[in-house]
């Protein structure tokens, strides 16, 4: 019979105050199979683990249960301390009297009850576990980075600096991301690009670096160590081998000037065959499949004009999409965000008025390479009066976005310091719900902007309208509790941050949880902000969550680490969770065959019964769920292991 | 009837046979990835549904065979709940649809054990829903409270 120890933690009064941790102990206690039985203020501390081991010495237990917190909080942390006092880690099965109990039921008798119940149905199945034997497995010494923002470029240089292959996966034809597209960076005013583009360099140059632009993740097979990607290529029409980034097509291109550039908000125009921006990296062009004249009309003049022109031949229309395969041993996530849709707020009257724009579109329009060449012109002439409406799309329950963005005061407070830096006798107003300035520099700026002259009024901006030859907005003053009226020649919408179509696509290909703000999510809050629930992928960037450049960087180095240390550790373990047949009981009917994703399943003609490739198994079960005979199951979750557990708690414990 | 101030000893007893003092009993299955995480989300925001679930956690809602279901009621669970991830977010692709298939079946086989189908609750639950796992769980508890015990309860 199995020598159990039991272990009820007080967890401070997290548990102790709505369980009563004596009565579970002394029920506990009275399990056929329990050796000991105690209870502690705090299980994971040194002397609670202590405590463990020194029972598992002492009273040679065999089988270790801790009724706790959850298991997906410190099931590791104890199996290790089962291991250090000699016990296999699968011989420890973990309660869940917190987040499952003592936190969600008021009334402390039913909540004991409850506890009491769980104890005895881990119980039942603790008697029945099997020591398993972790596998070892060798980590592919490469990573794979989705998304090539600021976020995806300094975890990409970081693990090629420290010696790993990558492979950068980006979207668009160039990297960048969003902060390519800014003008000043708050608080310190630094030239976005000036920071941005010497790191662009160094990634196209990197020896370790292998980019892919214009590409997407297809799908990811495998586990931490030993991922499989299908990356596929877009046609770029283009020959990057032979194209030298010379222009020349792009200038003699038959839509030249008349195509909306994504790059410049569609403020600026560009050709059919382009670079997003004269700095991309790569600086290789691509043809625009959407307005190609070649390719959507089959003709363009008697000869394409940038086919005509290339001086090396580089055009090729016959280019088709490609996919490539890479092996990777771990994944950094760094999709970013996209920006909220004003037009969803039409009060605002954003697709209304060209007089009304957003913070991106302001970036562009201020930016010295922007369409303007950096003059502040909206409709032909300068604006004099300018107003900022803060939070448009974001802490706004009725659209669902009830998260706050964390850049939009910062970058107004930015913007408006830039216009009157342009426009010195502007009247520059910032409507505002709050102002939160909390990164370093950043209240000193916000003070340093303010006495400039730059107008903060407490107001929430509800409409829009013309009035003689320029706008009007109308606010709430929540200070004074007043609707006011302000005159305006340029009002800029403060978009928020929304998690972008690209996260969301990566998220079904990865499967990675979104959190209810639909932000991707990440495995702990505090503690492991930059991993998910599945080993061997990580975060960085705005697709956690909105952050400014310094908190982007800040997560990429720390995914890069992350990501780094299986790969420097050379190897990884897998859990020994995966299926199993019993030959006696297999009828050889392969229904477990058709359920199986993985193709872990592989019949053996010769004996007429099903085998297991461990190495493709990934012990989720929908096998042994199947299995007409039981004769097919899942380590550590076997069909007797899980049947005690039901039987147990179909059950209730009696104090008889 | 409510028993909200009865001693542990007392509820126990009273679960298996008396009517008087019955509270519905339900065993819940959850999967690792969404709903275990989605239920563990409700602890940590420290909202409340009544103490009728225990929750036995699998990896996958996949795993699930219909035999355990039926032990469940043949033993005199009241109400047994499956908890899984939102289709297409399923950890090992479709391991979610198996299940979905797998209750529909069971849900049959229930009609002709004389038990009512509505006992058996399939949800799909992400781990950021705890609010929803809450409502879900609060909901379900009243669905078995107006069925009454299970008729198969010695
Ligand atoms: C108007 C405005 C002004 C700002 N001003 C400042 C400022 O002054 N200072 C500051 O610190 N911060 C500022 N920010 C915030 C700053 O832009 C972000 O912190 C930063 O861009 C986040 O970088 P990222 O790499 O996480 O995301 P992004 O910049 O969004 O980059 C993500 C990249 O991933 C790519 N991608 C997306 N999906 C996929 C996919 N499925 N496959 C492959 N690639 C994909 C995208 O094409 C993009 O290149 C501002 C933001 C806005 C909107
Ligand atoms: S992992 Fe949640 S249902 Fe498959």
């Amino acid at each position: 019979m199995a020598r159990i120890g039991v272990y009820v933690c007080h967890c401070g009064v997290n548990i102790a105050s709505s369980i009563d941790v004596e009565r579970v102990t002394k029920a506990a206690g009275k399990y056929h199979a329990v050796v000991v039985a105690r209870n502690y203020a705090y299980m994971c501390s040194d002397p609670g683990q202590e405590l463990i081991r020194k029972d598992i010495r002492e009273h040679k237990l065999d089988r270790v249960v801790v009724a706790a917190c959850s298991p997906r909080m410190h099931e590791v942390t104890f199996r290790k301390t089962c291991e250090s006092a000699g016990l296999n880690a699968y011989c420890f099965e973990m309660t869940n009297i917190r987040e499952q109990c003592s936190w969600v039921h008021e009334n402390g008798d039913e909540a004991t009850a409850k506890a009491v119940d769980l104890v005895f149905s881990s119980l039942s199945r603790a008697a029945l576990l099997q020591p398993l034997t972790v596998q070892e497995v060798p980590v592919t010494p490469a990573a794979l980075i989705i998304g090539g923002g600021i976020a995806g470029i300094q975890a990409a240089l970081d693990i090629a600096d420290s010696g790993f292959q990558v492979h950068l996966v980006e979207k668009t034809p160039s990297l960048g991301g969003h902060m390519a597209r800014l003008d000043k960076t708050f608080p310190t005013l630094d030239c976005s690009a000036c920071i941005l583009t010497p790191k662009m360099v160094d990634v196209g140059n990197h020896s370790n670096i292998h980019l892919m632009t214009y590409a997407e993740v297809e799908k990811v097979e495998g586990f931490i160590g030993n991922y499989k990607a299908t990356i596929r290529l877009k046609p770029r029409y283009v020959d990057m081998d032979q194209c030298t980034g010379c222009g020349l097509c792009a200038e003699e291109c038959r839509l030249k000037d008349r195509i909306d550039s994504e790059f410049d908000s569609g403020m600026g125009k560009r050709s059919a065959v382009y670079v997003p921006f004269p700095q991309a990296v790569p600086l290789k062009y691509t043809v625009d499949e959407e307005h190609c004249l070649f390719l959507t009309r089959g003709k363009c003049g008697k000869e394409p004009a940038c086919q005509a022109v290339c001086p090396t031949h580089a055009i090729d229309f016959s280019q088709k999409e490609k996919k490539v395969e890479v092996d990777v041993g771990t994944i950094v996530v760094a999709t970013g965000f996209e920006p909220f849709d004003a037009s969803r707020k039409p009060e605002l009257a954003y697709s209304n008025y060209s007089n009304v724009i957003t913070g991106l579109e302001f970036e562009r329009l201020i930016s010295a390479s922007g369409p303007t060449g950096g003059k502040l012109i909206v409709n032909g002439r300068e604006p004099r009066k300018v107003v900022f409406i803060q939070c448009v799309g974001s802490r706004d329950k009725n659209l669902g976005n009830e998260w706050c963005s964390r850049v939009c005061c910062m970058y107004a407070i930015k913007q408006a310091h830039l216009i009157r830096e342009k426009v010195p006798d502007s009247r520059v107003t910032v409507l505002y719900m709050d102002l939160r300035c909390f990164g370093k520099g950043f209240e000193e700026f916000y003070d340093r902007v303010r006495s400039e002259g730059v107008i903060f009024r407490r107001a929430i901006g509800s409409e829009i309208y013309r009035k003689g030859e320029g706008l009007a907005v109308r606010c709430e003053d929540t200070f004074l509790g007043q609707a006011v009226e302000i005159e305006a020649d340029l009002v800029v919408l403060s978009a928020g941050l929304e998690p972008g179509t690209g996260s969301i696509d990566v998220s079904k290909v990865l499967k990675l949880s979104r959190s209810a703000d639909g932000f991707l999510m990440e495995a702990h809050p505090k503690l492991r902000p930059v991993d998910t629930a599945t080993d061997g992928v990580y975060l960085a960037g705005c697709c956690q969550g909105p952050k400014d450049i310094p908190d982007t960087v800040a997560q990429a180095k720390a995914a890069a680490s992350s990501a780094l240390i299986p790969m420097i550790r050379g190897k990884v373990f897998v859990e020994p969770i995966s299926a199993q047949v019993n030959d006696d009981i297999c009828c050889g009917c392969r229904v477990c065959e058709a359920m199986c994703e993985y193709k872990a399943t592989v019949f053996d003609e010769e004996k007429g019964v099903m085998t297991i490739n461990a190495a493709l198994c990934k012990g989720c079960g929908s096998c042994a769920g199947a299995c007409p005979t039981g004769a097919m199951t899942i380590r550590h979750y076997t069909d007797d292991q899980i049947f005690a557990q039901v039987e147990s708690l179909s059950r209730p414990f009696t104090d008889e | 009837m409510e028993s909200t101030h009865v001693n542990m000893d007392e509820t126990v007893k009273t679960r298996s046979v008396n009517d008087v003092l019955w509270s519905p009993h339900i065993i819940g299955f959850a999967c690792n990835w969404c709903t275990y995480a989605g239920a563990d989300l409700a602890g940590t925001s420290r909202m409340k549904y009544p103490a009728s679930i225990r929750i036995i956690r699998l990896m996958c809602t996949g795993r699930i065979d219909p035999t355990y279901i039926l032990k469940a009621f043949l033993e005199g669970v009241d109400g047994v709940f499956v908890g899984g991830c939102h289709p297409g977010d399923c950890h090992y692709q479709s391991g979610n649809h198996k299940a979905h298939r797998r209750i529909i079946l069971t849900r049959k086989l229930l009609q002709q054990f004389g038990i009512e189908p509505e006992r058996l609750r399939l949800e799909w639950i992400s781990a950021s829903e705890g609010a929803r796992f809450a409502e879900i769980i609060g909901d379900f508890t009243e669905t078995i409270r107006s069925l009454g015990p299970n008729r198969q309860k010695r």
